[in-house]
């Protein structure tokens, strides 16, 4: 029950991108596309966990006073192996996502993560905290990738849905929607209808 | 056991996260080199018979390129293509890497500020760039371009027919502009669309040009033009100033010069 718990509530009831409004940076940049956004989202899940795990191994020999920065450096070699593999697994994908691999280090899930939850958490329950609000971030990067690359170009993952009206068909891409701007517009949106539902996340003025 | 806090306990647990972080890091990028090399090559490999419209889907792409593909190394300078006994101390046209070469002192050189449209103030004076040989003829060159486009420098490459004025391809393998603005000039409608246009008039002079907007087909200049990337004003900016810059004599210009009249020897 306690592992559901920590798996699913960062997805739908403390999500950190519609509730604790973590990672809107990333959000914006790598979900133009779906295929980028799915890789950006697997990273940043998989270095949540295992950040996540290594800080709670160390937590109890670690002085608060270098606590940033240890955990600094476990988020940094995480992301710098993570990079690596994409590079050499992915390439075509690692152009794409360029710099905001490398950014995944100031994704303030991970270091947020450690600091709430790993700090005071056993290991293990910390991996699982990871994977939920890697998960969290991870469904909403896709559906906004989703969306976005659906209206904006009429495809998913490259391939033609809407038939565009340059190339015979009759769709006319939302251009709008290829741009940062409109990332601001779906959270804005995913943020509103997920408190119309939960109110309880609605903050008191 | 010391307390958390002493001095002797924070320089080891610090030490010890160190260690073995990177102990992970430099084995992550040691183990994965080889194939991370062996991408960027490939990449650029695909790059190159996507230019020159050979296949690279379900075919040994390296084959491909070894078969029907010859490396040339030209003198930007004079247009002087040069033999394997000619080549500059230390240079390898399999290792050529475009940026390096327009960086290093002895293979590259400034651009004059007022020759430089393409806003990327150096270029290589050694130039490698590849022939497709087809039936023993030379098919296509292609030509490697740079410039700067809104947010980044585009790489890629322009192949030109054999008559050296006829574009056959292009293609773009790296760029970091907006996906859907600028970033279509990897869309394959667009750059088919180059297909068939001429760079140089009847008189010689470069008149290949991207406009703003779309080439209105019954325009007599048609043949020299290219649909601008629409909303990417600066993209298709950039795109123009690197055909002017790079067929022009700053660029290929005298290499081509010299092709075309049959000047240079095969080495």
């Amino acid at each position: 029950m306690k592992v559901k718990k920590l798996l699913l509530d960062p997805v739908f009831n403390n999500n950190p991108i519609g509730l604790q409004i973590l990672g809107i940076c990333s959000a914006l940049a790598v979900t133009s596309k779906l295929e980028t956004a799915i890789v950006m989202a697997l990273s940043v899940t998989l270095v949540t966990a295992f950040s996540n795990m290594a800080v709670s191994m160390v937590r109890n020999h670690v002085a608060s006073s270098i606590r940033i920065l240890v955990e600094m450096t476990i988020i940094a070699s995480l992301v710098i192996i993570a990079d690596q593999i994409i590079k050499a697994f992915a390439f075509d994908i690692s152009k794409q996502l360029s710099v905001y691999v490398g950014l995944i280090i100031t994704n303030c899930i991970v270091m947020g993560r450690a600091e709430a939850f790993a700090l005071k958490n056993p290991p293990i329950p910390s991996f699982l905290d990871g994977i939920g609000n890697g998960l969290g971030y991870s469904f909403v990067l896709i559906v906004m990738a989703f969306i976005r690359e659906l209206l904006g170009a009429g495809k998913l993952l490259g391939y033609q849905i809407l038939p565009v009206y340059t190339e015979g068909g009759w769709y006319v891409p939302n251009g709008l929607f290829v741009l940062a701007p409109s990332a601001f517009f779906l959270i804005g949106f995913f943020i509103w209808i997920v408190r119309t539902f939960k109110p309880e996340q609605v903050e008191e003025d | 056991m010391p307390s958390n806090d002493s001095t002797k306990k924070i320089l080891l647990v610090a030490l010890g996260v160190c260690l073995v972080c990177s102990v992970l890091v430099s084995a992550a990028a040691v183990s994965l080199h080889a194939r991370q090399e062996r991408n960027k090559e490939l990449d650029k490999v695909k790059n190159i018979l996507q230019a020159g419209d050979l296949p690279t889907k379900g075919v040994d792409v390296i084959k491909v390129f070894r078969d029907q593909v010859r490396t040339v190394v030209v003198d930007l300078e004079d247009g002087r293509m040069l033999t394997p006994d000619q080549y500059p101390a230390g240079f390898d046209p399999e290792k050529f890497n475009i940026k390096e070469i327009a960086d290093s002192r002895e293979y590259g050189r400034a651009i004059p500020a007022d020759k430089d449209i393409i806003n990327v103030q150096r270029m290589p004076r050694y130039m490698t760039l590849y022939e497709i040989i087809h039936e023993g003829r030379i098919d296509k060159v292609i030509l490697p371009i740079y410039g700067k486009g809104l947010w980044s420098t585009l790489y890629g490459f322009i192949a030109l027919g054999e008559n050296l004025s006829t574009v056959r391809g292009i293609t773009f393998y790296e760029h970091g502009e907006t996906p859907g603005l600028g970033g279509e000039v990897d869309n394959p409608g667009w750059k088919a669309s180059w297909k068939g246009k001429e760079a140089f008039a009847a008189d010689g002079k470069l008149v290949l040009e991207v406009i703003k907007g779309k080439v209105d087909p019954r325009e007599p200049g048609a043949i020299h033009q290219i649909d601008g990337l629409s909303g990417s004003t600066l993209t298709t900016r950039g795109l123009d100033a690197m055909i002017k810059f790079w067929l022009s004599e700053d660029g290929y210009g005298r290499f081509l010069n010299s092709l075309k009249e049959g000047v240079h020897h095969e080495g």
